[in-house]
């Protein structure tokens, strides 16, 4: 457990930065997230901060790669899913679970991941 | 540093004049607080019989998906020094050949960032630094790409595939495991650094039926080598072996398919009946030849007990000329395997092993999805039934 204190709020995390209530989430709070991350979120970050967000409220669980790969896919228009999931790295170099997830303010992905 | 944490039951596995992971461990703690802590928490695992790693957990560096295991103590006040102790796994080389110069710069890397401690191979085939914070996971993963390394598969990709030493080593080997395995390592990296699978996927490829690397027990691919054509028999050699030992009990009397016997004093195999298990020859060595026209046979679907238990490989391509195949540069066998993937990608479920899918859809479905010709060949072992129901027209 840590916490930090955002807006005169304080915002518990777990050991690894997810956070604890997932209610404490705002646009705001996704900037100070990826501070931590040393990742700077421009509009393709946030495309797919979104459809990320949308993906959980809909089915409570964190997206598959392979369904983020060909959201990806059709958002930036590339060839396949290699490319894609190349381009998730991109924006977020510790990859999806890791950086894309916590951002997002979905708790920790479970599984070999 | 050296003993930190009292050891019963790890000193019990120094006793004996044998190697001992234990007494590797203790001289790697005295130079490293981590693993003298390591070894108390072993220990203390021993004793309780659970491990006491933290459930999940992830270590990483950056751009990639895949090659470090995160390992959190459960205890990090008891054992500070492992709070963090996670593992990098490193792409070995084809058959395992090395320099001295780097195994001992790798082993440099380890006692400066890691526990001093080397796993050399893992059960995955990688070579592994234990012991590692993630805070120094940049450093270590640009000291051993400096000496041309890269970081192997982990999670839910392709794993890093391993071979036996093949012909690099050995007289049985029916085709070069180390070509093919290095050719596809480099094919693949995109699939091993960033995992975009249902779950694990693993390559691995024996020389012979030997199968010195448990292919067809634990790879969803396994590639083992054989031939076409009738075992090469030198009579003379033949004749000098029964001088030395009782062939009859020992070799005939053991080939799984019965399919060899004596006529006078020549002996006799009925090839069209041999598995190609390799027993006659391991025995014989100097009399029995494999015959030349050699290749792979391809097995799908073996995998550990995770989800729905274990299983081992079932036989999909009977012979793969696979020395044909190098030629060109393993055509043939990547649009297999890109046909694979996508069935896989496109039916299967999160955590699902290609296997099991197999299992889910049947045989039949899998094949028109890969685009592979049924044959009454492929079978779940050696001399059982098919799993396809052949109709008049098809033969
Ligand atoms: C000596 C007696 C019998 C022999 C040699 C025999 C042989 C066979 C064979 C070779 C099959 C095909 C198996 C396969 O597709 O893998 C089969 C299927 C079947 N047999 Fe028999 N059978 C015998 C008696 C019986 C009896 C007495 C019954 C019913 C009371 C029966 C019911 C069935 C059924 C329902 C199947 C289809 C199973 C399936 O498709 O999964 N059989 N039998
Ligand atoms: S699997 Fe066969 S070819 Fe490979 S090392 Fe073992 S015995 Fe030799
Ligand atoms: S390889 Fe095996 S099956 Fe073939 S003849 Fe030798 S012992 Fe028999």
């Amino acid at each position: 457990m840590a916490s930090f204190v955002y807006n005169g709020k304080t915002i518990e995390t777990d050991d690894e930065g997810y956070l604890q209530n997932l209610g404490d989430w705002d646009k705001g709070l996704a900037e100070v997230l990826a501070k931590q991350e040393n990742v700077e979120l421009t509009e393709k970050h946030w495309k797919l901060i979104e459809w990320i967000r949308d993906y959980f409220q809909k089915f409570q669980v964190a997206p598959a790669i392979k369904s983020l790969t060909k959201e990806v896919m059709a958002l930036e228009n590339l060839p396949d899913k290699k490319e894609a999931n190349k381009f998730v790295y991109e924006l977020f170099p510790e990859g999806p679970a890791k950086q894309l997830a916590k951002i997002a303010g979905l708790p920790k992905p479970t599984g070999c991941v | 540093m050296g003993k930190k944490h009292q050891t019963p039951l790890l000193d019990e596995l120094k006793k004996g004049k044998w190697i001992s992971f234990v007494r590797e461990m203790e001289r790697a703690a005295e130079k490293s607080e981590r693993t003298e802590d390591l070894l108390g928490q072993v220990e203390e695992s021993y004793r309780d019989k659970v491990n006491h790693w933290k459930h999940g957990g992830m270590a990483g560096v950056r751009g990639y998906g895949a090659g470090m295991v995160g390992r959190f103590s459960e205890f990090p006040d008891k054992y500070p020094g492992i709070k963090e102790c996670h593992s990098m796994r490193i792409i070995p080389s084809a058959g395992f050949f090395y320099n001295t110069d780097f195994l001992r710069k790798l082993a440099d890397i380890s006692e400066k960032h890691a526990g001093g401690l080397l796993n050399f191979h893992g059960a995955t085939g990688n070579i592994q630094i234990l012991g590692m914070s993630q805070a120094e996971a940049e450093d270590v993963f640009q000291a051993v790409a400096e000496l041309g390394f890269d970081l192997g598969g982990s999670g839910s990709d392709l794993r890093t595939p391993s071979c036996c030493a093949g012909q690099a080593r050995c007289e049985f080997a029916n085709y070069d495991t180390m070509k093919i395995c290095r050719h596809l390592t480099e094919e693949y990296l995109d699939e091993l650094h960033r995992p975009a699978f249902n779950y694990k996927f693993k390559f691995k490829f024996s020389g012979c039926a030997n199968d010195c690397v448990a292919s067809a027990a634990r790879s969803d691919l396994a590639f083992i080598g054989t031939w076409k054509d009738k075992i090469k028999i030198n009579q003379e050699e033949v004749k000098n072996y029964k001088k030395k030992f009782d062939v009859q009990k020992y070799v005939l009397d053991k080939c799984p398919t019965k399919c060899m016997w004596f006529e006078g004093e020549n002996l006799v195999i009925d090839d069209e009946n041999c598995v190609k298990c390799m027993h006659c020859i391991n025995e014989l060595p100097k009399a029995l030849k494999a015959g030349d026209e050699r290749g792979c046979s391809i097995l799908i679907g073996a995998k550990a007990p995770l989800v729905t238990g274990p299983r081992m490989g079932m036989m999909l391509v009977p012979f793969y000329d696979v020395n044909e195949d190098a030629k060109n540069d393993y055509e043939w066998i990547k649009s297999l395997i890109s046909n694979m993937w996508e069935f896989w990608d496109e039916y299967g479920v999160s955590r699902e092993r290609i296997g099991e899918l197999i299992g889910r859809v049947g045989l039949n479905t899998f094949l028109e999805g890969i685009g592979l010709e049924p044959i009454p060949e492929m079978v779940e072992h050696p001399r059982s039934n098919p799993f396809i129901k052949f109709t008049e027209d098809e033969d």
